[in-house]
C-alpha cells in the first residue's frame, strides 16, 4: 500500500483552509488501497495516513505529565504533543535525558538536541532505576513490529528465535517500560503482518491472555504498570475493553472498516456507534511538515 | 606523559584475541576510532558487548573480529537494521554469530553488578516475556525479605572497556557531559580501560570541576587523544552525529561486496583516525559543528582552608 505524497502543504498551511473540511465519510473512498485521506477538495487540507496517525497519537497525551519516548514513531508523536496539547509534558528518553526540549526532531533517541536545554542528563542506571522502575513515568510510548489483540508486543524476531526468518532489533528498554510505566500507548501501522493472532515472541507484556489474569499477575508480581491502554494506527484508535482486548473506538477519516479488517489478523471488536477521528488541524499539519519532519522521515 | 598512548599501541597492548570488549556510549561518544583500529589489527574471536551494537559493531562483525555479541537493541538508530550482523544471525552468512540478548536495563544492570563486585543485579523486568527462555542467564529470584519475585542478570566484566569522552588529563581522569549512557559502569566493571578523548587537558582543569569526572585515572590503563574519534557518532558540544552516514550505511551494508569495499577504503586504507578525518574533509567536518554555543553556567566550589 503506497502512502500518498504530501502534496498539499501550501493549501493546508495557507488560505485559512478549514481543517475540519472534509471530515467524516468513514464509508467513503473504499477504493482498493486508496489512502489519500482527506482528499484535497476546495477548502480542505490533504493529509496522509501517517500524519493522521501521528496527530491522533499526540492528542492522546493531553493531560499527561511524564512520557517515556520510544524509538521511531513515538518520537514525532510525543514531540507534536509537547508543541500542542501537552506543553507541560516531561519527555524522558532512555538514553538518559529527562525534561528534553528538542530544538529539532531527533533522528535517534540519543540525539544531542535532547540534552541541550533539558532538565537533567542522567546515567542510564539512574534513568531506568529511579525514573522508570521508581514509578515516575506516567506513559510509556512504544512502537512495535507485531502486536496481538491483548496488546502483547513482539519486537524481537519473526520466526523461530534460534533460526529467525527476520531478526528485529529486540527489546531495548521496551520490556521494562511495558512493566513499569503506569500505562502504555502504542503507535504502529496496521498490516496482516503486524496485527497478528499470535505474536512470534513476547518482548513486552500487555494484557497477556486476558484482562483479569493479567491484572492478577501484575498485582501479584508488583508491577507498577497497568499495561496497554491505547493503540493508534494509520486507520484508527483502539482502546482495551473489559476483557483486555483491543476495540476500535475511532476510525480515521477516509479509512473504512473493510480496510481495518483487511489489515488485522483477527476479527476486531468495533465500537457502535463508531466515531470518526477529527482531522488534523492546519496547525498540527504545519508543525509536522515545517518544524518536526520537513524531510518526511516519519511521514513517508 | 603518564598513560598517554597512540591508538595503535593502546589497542595492540590492551585488546587481546578472545577478549570480551565493550565499546560503550549510547548514541553519544561511541569510539569508532578504536573499533576500526581493532579491525585494522585483525583481532579475532572477540565477544563484543554493547547495549546498541550500532554501526561500529556491524563493521567489526563484518570484518570478522567477533565470534559473539552481547546486546539489548540491535538496529541502526533512526534508520533500520544492521545488515552484516543480520546476515550472520539469520543466515550464518558467512559464519554463525553467537548472541546473548538482554533488555537495556538488563545490560545496565550487568555492568553495574560487574562494577560493584556483586553476583547479580535484580530488576523488575522480563515478567511474562519470552526473553528468559531465549536467554537462560536471565533468572527469577525470590526476595529474601518477602514473597516477591524479581529477575536477576549476571555481572558482566569486560576484559577491556573503551570509552570516548570530551576530555581527560594525562593520568586518565576523564570528564564528559551530555548523555552518559553506562560508560562509568562499563569502565568500572572492566579489567582494562582505554579512554579516548577529543582533548587532553591539564590536571588543574579536572580538579576545577570534580563533579564532572566520570572515570578516575585510577582505573584507566591508556589515554588516547583522537579528535573526531567518535565520528559518525557525536561528541556533545564538539560535533554532531553524522546522520547522513548512518543513512548511507544502510545501503553500504546491504551487500557484502560494498561493505568490504568500504572497509578497504575507510578502515584498512587509512593509517588511523587523523588520516580518516582528513579523508572526510574539512567541509564535512565543519558541517557537523554545532550551530551555536550553549555553555553551562559555572559554579563556585569555594576554598576551604
Amino acid at each position: 500500500m503506497s502512502e500518498p505524497r504530501r502534496d498539499a502543504v501550501g493549501s493546508a498551511a495557507g488560505a485559512g483552509a478549514s481543517a475540519a473540511g472534509a471530515a467524516g465519510s468513514a464509508t467513503g473512498s473504499a477504493g482498493a488501497g486508496a489512502s489519500a485521506a482527506g482528499s484535497a477538495g476546495a477548502g480542505a487540507s490533504a493529509f496522509s495516513r501517517s500524519e493522521m496517525m501521528i496527530v491522533a497519537a499526540a492528542r492522546e497525551l493531553a493531560g499527561q505529565r511524564v512520557c517515556f519516548v520510544g524509538v521511531g514513531l513515538p518520537n514525532i508523536a510525543v514531540n507534536l504533543a509537547r508543541l500542542t496539547v501537552a506543553p507541560e509534558l516531561e519527555l524522558v528518553y532512555e538514553s538518559g535525558a529527562f525534561g528534553s526540549k528538542p530544538a529539532r526532531l531527533p533522528l535517534s533517541i540519543g540525539d544531542p538536541t535532547i540534552v541541550t536545554g533539558a532538565t537533567a542528563a542522567v546515567s542510564m542506571f539512574e534513568l531506568f532505576s529511579f525514573y522508570l522502575q521508581g514509578g515516575r513515568v506516567d506513559v510509556g510510548f512504544l512502537g512495535a513490529a507485531q502486536i496481538d489483540r491483548f496488546g502483547n508486543i513482539n519486537s524481537t524476531v519473526i520466526g523461530d528465535y534460534e533460526h529467525p526468518k527476520t531478526r528485529l532489533p529486540g527489546s531495548g528498554g521496551a520490556c521494562e517500560i511495558a512493566i513499569n510505566a503506569r500505562q502504555v500507548f502504542v503507535i504502529m501501522r496496521q498490516s496482516k503482518r503486524s496485527f497478528v493472532d499470535k505474536i512470534a515472541f513476547r518482548t513486552s507484556p500487555g494484557n497477556l491472555g486476558g484482562a483479569e489474569a493479567a491484572a492478577a499477575i501484575r498485582r501479584e508480581q508488583g508491577w507498577l504498570g497497568s499495561g496497554p491502554s491505547i493503540v493508534v494506527t494509520d486507520l484508527g484508535i483502539y482502546h482495551f475493553d473489559d476483557e483486555g482486548e483491543m476495540r476500535l473506538d475511532s476510525i480515521h477519516p477516509g479509512a473504512t472498516l473493510e480496510q481495518v479488517r483487511d489489515t488485522i489478523g483477527w476479527e476486531p471488536k468495533v465500537a457502535d456507534p463508531l466515531p470518526v477521528t477529527p482531522e488534523p488541524t492546519v496547525e498540527e499539519l504545519r508543525l509536522i511538515r515545517e518544524q518536526l519532519d520537513p524531510e518526511g522521515a516519519y511521514t513517508k | 606523559m603518564g598513560k598517554v598512548a597512540s591508538m595503535r599501541d593502546a589497542v595492540a597492548e590492551l585488546v587481546r584475541d578472545g577478549d570480551t570488549v565493550a565499546i560503550e556510549g549510547f548514541t553519544h561518544l561511541i569510539c569508532f576510532a578504536a573499533g576500526q583500529e581493532i579491525i585494522r589489527q585483525r583481532k579475532r574471536d572477540l565477544t563484543l558487548a554493547r547495549l546498541t551494537p550500532d554501526l561500529i559493531y556491524d563493521q567489526m562483525v563484518a570484518a570478522g573480529v567477533a565470534r559473539k555479541l552481547i546486546f539489548s537493541w540491535l538496529g541502526n538508530p533512526g534508520v533500520g537494521g544492521l545488515h552484516a550482523i543480520r546476515r550472520r544471525v539469520e543466515n550464518e552468512d558467512p559464519a554463525p554469530l553467537e548472541i546473548e540478548e538482554y533488555s537495556h536495563f538488563g545490560m545496565v544492570g550487568r555492568y553495574t553488578a560487574g562494577a560493584s563486585n556483586l553476583p547479580f543485579f535484580p530488576l523488575r523486568s522480563y515478567f511474562e516475556t519470552d526473553l528468559p527462555k531465549a536467554n537462560p542467564l536471565i533468572r527469577p529470584i525470590r526476595s529474601p525479605y518477602g514473597d516477591e519475585t524479581v529477575y536477576a542478570v549476571p555481572p558482566l566484566k569486560p576484559g577491556v572497556t573503551i570509552v570516548h569522552a570530551q576530555r581527560a588529563d594525562a593520568a586518565g581522569n576523564t570528564q564528559m557531559w551530555g548523555l552518559l549512557g553506562c560508560q562509568k559502569e562499563a569502565a568500572f566493571a572492566a579489567e582494562r580501560v582505554i579512554v579516548v578523548v577529543e582533548e587532553l587537558v591539564d590536571e588543574a582543569v579536572v580538579r576545577a570541576d570534580p563533579n564532572r569526572t566520570v572515570i578516575p585515572g585510577l582505573i584507566v590503563d591508556a589515554v588516547v587523544v583522537e579528535p573526531f574519534g567518535a565520528h559518525p557518532s557525536y561528541v556533545q558540544g564538539s560535533y554532531d552525529r553524522d546522520n547522513h552516514f548512518y543513512r548511507d550505511w544502510d545501503m553500504i551494508a546491504r551487500e557484502p561486496a560494498t561493505l568490504d569495499a568500504w572497509l578497504d577504503e575507510w578502515v584498512y586504507g587509512v593509517a588511523g583516525r587523523s588520516e580518516y578525518a582528513e579523508k572526510l574533509g574539512a567541509e564535512r567536518l565543519a558541517s557537523l559543528r554545532p550551530s551555536g554555543s550553549a555553555p553551562s553556567g559555572s559554579v563556585d566550589y569555594g576554598v576551604y582552608k
